[in-house]
């Protein structure tokens, strides 16, 4: 069913604040906007010296699965590099069209019920497209 | 005439469906209406019985063929009042204002000024910036008053002798306020500048005497008037017309093709090219027909009625609504925000109670921009709804704020 978008485990983690906010000052920044809904994410982090994150904060104005999913992202993103983060967008994508992928965020099977909702995909995985961006713009 | 809404539902056949296990509660008419069957039947005979092209064969079904299809066109010309010549078939709303930028836009000049609204879709926002940025014009845009209506009241501060064009919704696709249309065509008038209007939210709502408007252009899509997709109109003035250069090039818009020089019919012609939208046209042509029939008083009411229902119980359930608050000088689309409830996780768990709405910023981003919304969740009214529609809505959104709000 449609209102499974909603188990408690994807609203948990949008509710989930521990990553919410910006970080001041930051190395990197990174705005992503759905162009079909007007969800915006905006991230902002900073760097370990060997290229990985090593701290991440999300602002996000939109639909619960986008705060899920930027939340999610914020929550695991610490640590990796732009390879693995260019991975983890990758495999996120490919899993909710229904593919065996490998280098999934731990937590991202809550979003389970939107791989039938393709319309939804997006909100889920504007945040990955958010991630990768602030390697571009790392400073 | 007499109008009975349940008698009108009967001829639409997508409501013996089923969404969810629920009867279907259609309410995302301002995106797409309904198509009654006899709009899918005049689509289906036309595929079935004289499938060809237009203007160009002799053979039978050719002749079939653009009979229907200039049928269709004699049949929007006369909901609208105004001659056949005037009526040019596009793909849509967006495609016949593409046109007007460009092909009436290529006849202004550098430091001339086109007036928008902060209201509008983007349809009539983003071409009239891509001529401004190819033509060297300028934009001007009139605010937004907090209950959701164009301001014309700014029409002296922003209207100037170097107005060339005014554009503007006729009805909003998210607030539903009508246009004051005739102080913006004594604005325009003022200074020599043309009118067009927007109308895929007022066609909808049944026919018009264009000439009497006032109006120089008017542009419309099939899909949200009961017809097809694919399919949409450009009214423009005879004159103004016969001063237009084509747009796209191809077959049939043309007079003699000649590489020393090639010569272009007349209207609407010369803005056909290539094979049109021809049962796309037809179907239109039925919906048209399918609306000049209805009782349109009667229709006004009902669709009142339904309106005040709505924005009663949201006011009860605590929504907002972003738009009128009344029912004088609007059409029956409602825009609604509620805290911690974003529009699109409300549109989704509308739909598992078999109601469709439309959730988002519904391609007017300056709008939004103008009420600081990202968004906001939109019901729109067609003569085929009832009371019970309204009620499942609102029990939806009850649901929707228990779960996430």
């Amino acid at each position: 069913m449609s209102d499974d978008l909603y188990q408690q485990a994807i609203v948990e983690l949008a509710r989930d604040a521990s990553h919410a906010g910006v970080l001041e000052p930051a190395a990197a920044k990174s705005q992503r906007d759905n162009p079909l809904c007007g969800d915006r994410i905006s991230l902002t982090a900073n760097f370990a010296a060997d290229g990985t994150l090593s701290e991440i904060r999300h602002k996000t104005r939109g639909c619960l699965l986008c705060e899920a999913g930027a939340a999610l992202v914020a929550s695991q993103a610490t640590g990796i590099d732009a390879a693995k983060a260019r991975q983890a967008g990758a495999a996120m994508r490919g899993w909710l069209r229904g593919e065996a992928v490998q280098g999934l965020f731990v937590g991202a099977e809550a979003f389970a019920p939107v791989r039938s909702k393709k319309s939804r995909h997006d909100c889920v995985t504007l945040a990955f497209d958010a991630l990768a961006g602030l390697f571009e713009t790392r400073s | 005439m007499s109008f009975d809404a349940a008698a009108l539902r009967a001829q639409f056949p997508i409501f013996a469906e089923k969404i969810n296990g629920r009867p279907l509660h259609y309410l995302d008419n301002g995106a797409t209406a309904q198509m009654p069957q006899s709009v899918i039947d005049a689509v289906s005979f036309h595929e079935s019985h004289a499938r060809a092209n237009v203007l160009r064969g002799v053979h039978t079904l050719a002749e079939r063929a653009t009979e229907a299809y200039e049928g269709a066109r004699a049949s929007v010309a006369s909901f609208l009042n105004v001659p056949e010549t005037e009526i040019v078939f596009t793909s849509g709303c967006t495609a016949a204002i593409n046109l007007v930028a460009y092909s009436y836009g290529s006849l202004l000049r550098p430091g001339d000024e086109i007036l928008l609204s902060a209201l509008e879709h983007h349809s009539n926002i983003v071409p009239w910036q891509l001529l401004a940025e190819r033509a060297g014009l300028a934009i001007k845009v009139l605010p937004v008053t907090d209950d959701g209506r164009i301001d014309v009241a700014a029409l002296p501060r922003l209207v100037t002798e170097r107005t060339r064009l005014i554009a503007l919704a006729h009805a909003s696709n998210v607030t539903g306020a009508v246009l004051d249309v005739a102080a913006v065509v004594a604005a325009a008038e003022a200074v020599g500048a043309r009118v067009l209007l927007d109308g895929a939210q007022r066609i909808p709502q049944g026919p018009l005497d264009l000439a009497a408007l006032g109006v120089d252009f008017y542009v419309f899509s099939g899909h949200k008037a009961y017809g097809p997709n694919g399919i949409g109109v450009l009214w423009a003035r005879g004159e103004i017309l016969d001063a237009m250069p084509p747009f796209l090039g191809g077959g049939s818009m043309i007079g003699r093709v000649d590489f020393s020089g090639t010569t272009y019919a007349v209207p609407p012609r010369r803005f056909e090219a290539g094979t049109p939208p021809i049962a796309q046209a037809v179907g239109l042509g039925a919906a048209v027909g399918f609306m000049a029939d209805l009782d349109w008083s009667g229709v006004e009411a009902h669709e009142m009625v339904l309106t005040q229902r709505l924005m009663d119980g949201l006011g009860t359930l605590g929504a907002r609504i972003v738009g009128p608050r009344g029912l004088q000088g609007r059409v029956p689309v409602v825009s609604f925000v509620l805290d911690r409830l974003h529009p699109h996780d409300l549109a989704q768990i509308l739909d598992q109670h078999g109601v469709a709405i439309r959730g988002g910023h519904h391609c007017a981003q300056p709008l939004m921009e103008r009420f600081d919304l990202p968004g906001t969740a939109r019901a729109s009214i067609a003569p085929y709804n009832d009371a019970d529609d309204i009620d499942a809505l609102l029990e939806g959104v009850e649901d929707a704020k228990k779960r996430l709000a």
